[in-house]
C-alpha cells in the first residue's frame, strides 16, 4: 500500500479548488477575498498559473467575469467569500441567467457546524443563489469536491451556458481529501442537453424556406454562445440563400453589418425596415433568439402571416411567447451545419426580388437618421465618429444600460462575433465599466471600449481602480447628458413630462475623477472636438474616463410604443409631441 | 387596447385552463425539492397537489408528482422548464398519456354521538373507508381514491361532524407494463 501522505492528489480543499481551476484551464480569476475564502486565497499566493485579479466589489468580479466569457467563450471564473460577499454577487448571476452566459462563481462558506446558525457573515447562499443560477451546489464533504467543480464547469458550458455557484464551507477548504483530474463521468447523471437537431424538423424547415416568398432569418444571441462556426454557418447561409438577416441585441456580431443583407436590429429600438420585414413575411426563421417582449411588441399582432421555424438549444425557449410551426431543439452551429446541407440539395430555390424591393423602399425610410448640429454633440454622432474612428482597429465593446446602449446597437457597426458586450436581459445598469475590465484583462493589446451613460458608469465606478491597478486601458465613453436618459423617455412619453428622480443634478466632474484614479480624463464639449478627443483617447495606453457633453433632451428613435404592432412604429421625423401623444395615449390619455 | 402607461406590454390571454398531471423523475439531492417549488412560485405557477418521496434509494432517485392548472402554452413551459432543470430526469405529462392511474390517501376525523355516527359508519362502509382510530365519540377514517371520490367523501361527513382530514396529494402511475 502505497504511503498516503505522498499521494500527489491528496490536498485540501482549498487547493483543490486551485487545482481544479488550472485542470479547467483557468488564466484569470476575479474575486475578493474575505474570512470565509482565505485558505483559498492562501494557494492561489503560492502558484502562478491562475492570475487573480482583484475587483473592488464583487459586483464588479461578476461583470468582469461576464465579459471575460462573453470575449472569449471560454467561462467566467470568480472567487468571493460567505455572506455579503456571495449576495454581492447576485446580480451578476441573475445577468449571467438571462443572457445566458457561462460563470463559474465559487463561494466561500461559514464552517459546516457553524450553517445555520446566524454566524459572521453567514448566508444561505444556495438558496439565495437558486433562481438566479443554472445550478449551485453546497460541498459539505472535501472528498465531493473535485467532482462538484468538475460538474460545475460542464454544467456551465455546455448546453445552454449560464451561471453556477459552488458554495464551499471554511472547514471543507481545510479538509485534506482526495482529488481527480476531470473524467468523462464528471457531469451530471440526469443533465443530458441536446445538441444534434431531428433531421426531419430539417428538412420540413428546409422546404419550408425553399418555398418562401417573403422569408426573413432573425438570430440572436444563441449564435454568438454556440461559438465562431455557428456565425460562418449563419453568414454561409444567408449567403446561399439571399434571404434578409436582422438581430436581437444579443446577436450583433454574428453576421457583419457591412453585409447586404442585413436590416440592422428589430425590436423596440431596431429599425423600420427590419420591424417592417418582420410583420410581413412569409417564413420566419429564427435561429437562437427567444421572441422577448423587447422584440415581438404586442404578441398577438407579432408577425401575424408568417410560419415560424425556431432553432434553440433550450427547448423551453420553444412556444414560450410566440407559437412557431417548425421548433427544432439543437446547439445552433450544428442545427445550421445540418440545415445548410439539405438546402444546398434543395433544387427548389426561392424567387425573392419582389420582396427585396418592398425592403428597399422600407429601408429608404432611413430610420436611423437624425438632425445634425453644429453645436451640441448629438449622442448618435458621438457614436457615429466613435465608429468611424476605431474601424479597423482590433475593438471590443460594452455598453451600460439605457440610451446609450441603444444608440451603440444602432450606430456602432460590428462585424465579427464576440466583439460587443451588453446586459440584454436584466438589464444591468453598470454593467459596462467592470465587463470591459474582464474583456481587456483578455485580450490586453486590444482596444476596449465601455459605452457608457453618466447615471450608469456611476454604479460600478470603483472599478477604475482595478483598471489602474492591473494597468487595464479600458476606455469609458461616458455620454454624458445629466439625465437618467432612457428614464427620462419613458417620462417624457408615458408620464406627462413629469421628470421623477431621473435627473442627475450632481453630477462629478468625471476628468478630475479620472485624476483622482489615476486614469486620463478627457473632456469633449463641441462637436468640433469630438473626433480630436476620440483619437486621444485611442491613443492613451492607461485608463481613460471620457466625458462626452451631449444634447441633454435627446431621444431614442424609432421606437415601437407599448401595445403595438412592429409595423406601428414610431420613425424619429413623426415623433412631434402631437404623434408621440397619439402613439402611447392608447386610452389612457397623456396629459 | 386600453393599456395604462406602462413600459411592458399588458396583454390578457384569454386559453381556457387545463389541470394537468405531471410525474417528475429526480435525482435525490438536497435542494432538489426547493427548486422545484421555486420554479412554480418563481414563475407564477400554480401547484394544486405535491407529492414526493425516494422511489429508488439505491439510485438516489425520487418522484414528485404535481397537479397543476394553466393555459395548454403554460402547461407547456411548465414541463420544459422542469425538464431543463440539472437533476430533473424525465417529466412526463400523465393526463396527456390517457393511461394513468391516480390515487390519494385521507386520513379524515370525525366527532359525533347517536344518529351521525352511525351513518358516518355506513358511509365509510360504502365508500370502503377503514376506521383505523375508534373512541365512543370519534372516528379515523383511512380512504383512498381519485381526489373527487375523496372530496365527496369529506363533503358527505361535514355535516356528521368533520374535524380535520390530512391528505397525502395525488400520487399517479401509468397502466400497462411500461415505466415512465
Amino acid at each position: 500500500m502505497s504511503d498516503k501522505s505522498h499521494d500527489p492528489n491528496q490536498m485540501t480543499g482549498a487547493a483543490m479548488i486551485v487545482r481544479a481551476l488550472i485542470d479547467h484551464g483557468v488564466q484569470h480569476l476575479f474575486g475578493y477575498p474575505g474570512g470565509a475564502v482565505l485558505p483559498i486565497y492562501d494557494e492561489i499566493f503560492q502558484q502562478s498559473e491562475v492570475e487573480h485579479i482583484l475587483v473592488r466589489h464583487e459586483q464588479g468580479a461578476g461583470h468582469a467575469a461576464e465579459g471575460y466569457a462573453r470575449s472569449t467563450g471560454k467561462p467566467g471564473v470568480v472567487l468571493v467569500t460567505s455572506g455579503p460577499g456571495a449576495t454581492n454577487m447576485v446580480t451578476p448571476l441573475a445577468d449571467a441567467l438571462m443572457d445566458s452566459i457561462p460563470l463559474v462563481c465559487i463561494t466561500g462558506q461559514v464552517p459546516t457546524h457553524l450553517i445555520g446558525n446566524d454566524a459572521f457573515q453567514e448566508c444561505d447562499t444556495v438558496g439565495i443563489t437558486r433562481p438566479c443560477t443554472k445550478h449551485n451546489w453546497l460541498v459539505r464533504d472535501v472528498n465531493d469536491l473535485a467532482k462538484v467543480l468538475h460538474e460545475a464547469f460542464y454544467v456551465a458550458t455546455s448546453g445552454r451556458p449560464g451561471p453556477v455557484v459552488v458554495d464551499v464551507p471554511k472547514d471543507v477548504q481545510f479538509a485534506t481529501g482526495t482529488y481527480h483530474p476531470p473524467r468523462k463521468s464528471d457531469v451530471h447523471v440526469s443533465y443530458t442537453p441536446r445538441v444534434k437537431g431531428d433531421a426531419a424538423q430539417i428538412r420540413k424547415a428546409v422546404a419550408m424556406l425553399a418555398s418562401a416568398k417573403r422569408p426573413v432569418i432573425y438570430s440572436g444571441g444563441g449564435v454568438i454562445n454556440s461559438g465562431p462556426e455557428a456565425s460562418k454557418l449563419l453568414r454561409e447561409l444567408v449567403e446561399v440563400t439571399g434571404f434578409p438577416i436582422t438581430s436581437t441585441l444579443m446577436g450583433l456580431g454574428a453576421y457583419p453589418a457591412t453585409g447586404k443583407n442585413w436590416l440592422g436590429m428589430l425590436g423596440m429600438h431596431g429599425t423600420y425596415e427590419a420591424n417592417m420585414t418582420m410583420h410581413d413575411c412569409d417564413v420566419m426563421l429564427c435561429v437562437g433568439a427567444r421572441f422577448d417582449d423587447r422584440i415581438t411588441g404586442r404578441t398577438d399582432a407579432f408577425s401575424p402571416g408568417s410560419k415560424k421555424i425556431h432553432i434553440d438549444i433550450d427547448p423551453s425557449s420553444i412556444n414560450k411567447n410566440i407559437r412557431v410551426d417548425v421548433p427544432i431543439i439543437g446547439d445552433c452551429g450544428n442545427v445550421l451545419g445540418d440545415l445548410l446541407q439539405v438546402f444546398k440539395a434543395e433544387t427548389k430555390k426561392p424567387d425573392i426580388k419582389a420582396w427585396w424591393q418592398q425592403i428597399a423602399q422600407w429601408r429608404a425610410r432611413n430610420s436611423l437618421s437624425y438632425r445634425k448640429n453644429n453645436d451640441i454633440i448629438l449622442p448618435q454622432y458621438a457614436i457615429q465618429r466613435l465608429f468611424e474612428l476605431t474601424r479597423g482597429k482590433d475593438t471590443y465593446i460594452t455598453t451600460e444600460v439605457g440610451q446609450h446602449q441603444m444608440w451603440a446597437a444602432q450606430f456602432f457597426g460590428f462585424e465579427e462575433p464576440h466583439r460587443w458586450m451588453t446586459s440584454g436581459g436584466l438589464g444591468t445598469m453598470g454593467y459596462g465599466l467592470p465587463a470591459a475590465l474582464g474583456v481587456q484583462v483578455a485580450h490586453p493589446d486590444s482596444l476596449v471600449i465601455d459605452i457608457a451613460g453618466d447615471a450608469s458608469v456611476q454604479m460600478t465606478m470603483q472599478e477604475m481602480s482595478t483598471a489602474v491597478q492591473y494597468e487595464l486601458p479600458i476606455k469609458i465613453f461616458i455620454l454624458n447628458n445629466q439625465y437618467m436618459g432612457m428614464v427620462r423617455q419613458w417620462q417624457q412619453l408615458l408620464h406627462g413630462n413629469r421628470l421623477s428622480h431621473s435627473y442627475s443634478e450632481a453630477l462629478p466632474d468625471f476628468v478630475k475623477l479620472a485624476d483622482a484614479y489615476g486614469a486620463v480624463g478627457i473632456q469633449a464639449i463641441k462637436p468640433g472636438d469630438l473626433d480630436g478627443a476620440i483619437k486621444e483617447m485611442i491613443k492613451v495606453r492607461k485608463p481613460v474616463l471620457f466625458d462626452c457633453r451631449v444634447a441633454a433632451l435627446e431621444n431614442c428613435f424609432p421606437m415601437i410604443p407599448s401595445g403595438k404592432a412592429h409595423n406601428e412604429m414610431l420613425l424619429p421625423e413623426e415623433a412631434n409631441d402631437e404623434a408621440t401623444a397619439t402613439a402611447f395615449a392608447g386610452g389612457k390619455a397623456l396629459v | 387596447m386600453n393599456q395604462p402607461a406602462s413600459a411592458y406590454f399588458l396583454e390578457e390571454r384569454h386559453d381556457p385552463n387545463e389541470t394537468h398531471t405531471l410525474s417528475v423523475l429526480v435525482q435525490n439531492e438536497p435542494g432538489v425539492l426547493a427548486r422545484v417549488i421555486g420554479l412554480f412560485s418563481g414563475r407564477g405557477y400554480n401547484i394544486d397537489s405535491l407529492t414526493v418521496s425516494e422511489t429508488e434509494s439505491q439510485k438516489h432517485l425520487s418522484r414528485i408528482t404535481i397537479v397543476t392548472t394553466g393555459t395548454p402554452m403554460v402547461i407547456q413551459q411548465i414541463k420544459h422548464q422542469l425538464d431543463r432543470m440539472v437533476p430533473v430526469y424525465r417529466v412526463v405529462d400523465m393526463t396527456l398519456t390517457g393511461r394513468s392511474i391516480e390515487r390519494e390517501l385521507a386520513m379524515v376525523k370525525v366527532k359525533g354521538g347517536g344518529e351521525h355516527r352511525v351513518e358516518a359508519l355506513r358511509l365509510a362502509d360504502a365508500f370502503r373507508a377503514r376506521v383505523i382510530d375508534a373512541t365512543t365519540e370519534s372516528f379515523v377514517f383511512e380512504i383512498t381514491g381519485n381526489t373527487s371520490k375523496i372530496n365527496q367523501f369529506i363533503d358527505l361527513m361535514r355535516p356528521l361532524g368533520l374535524v380535520e382530514v390530512s391528505r397525502t396529494g395525488v400520487a399517479a402511475i401509468t397502466r400497462g407494463p411500461e415505466g415512465m
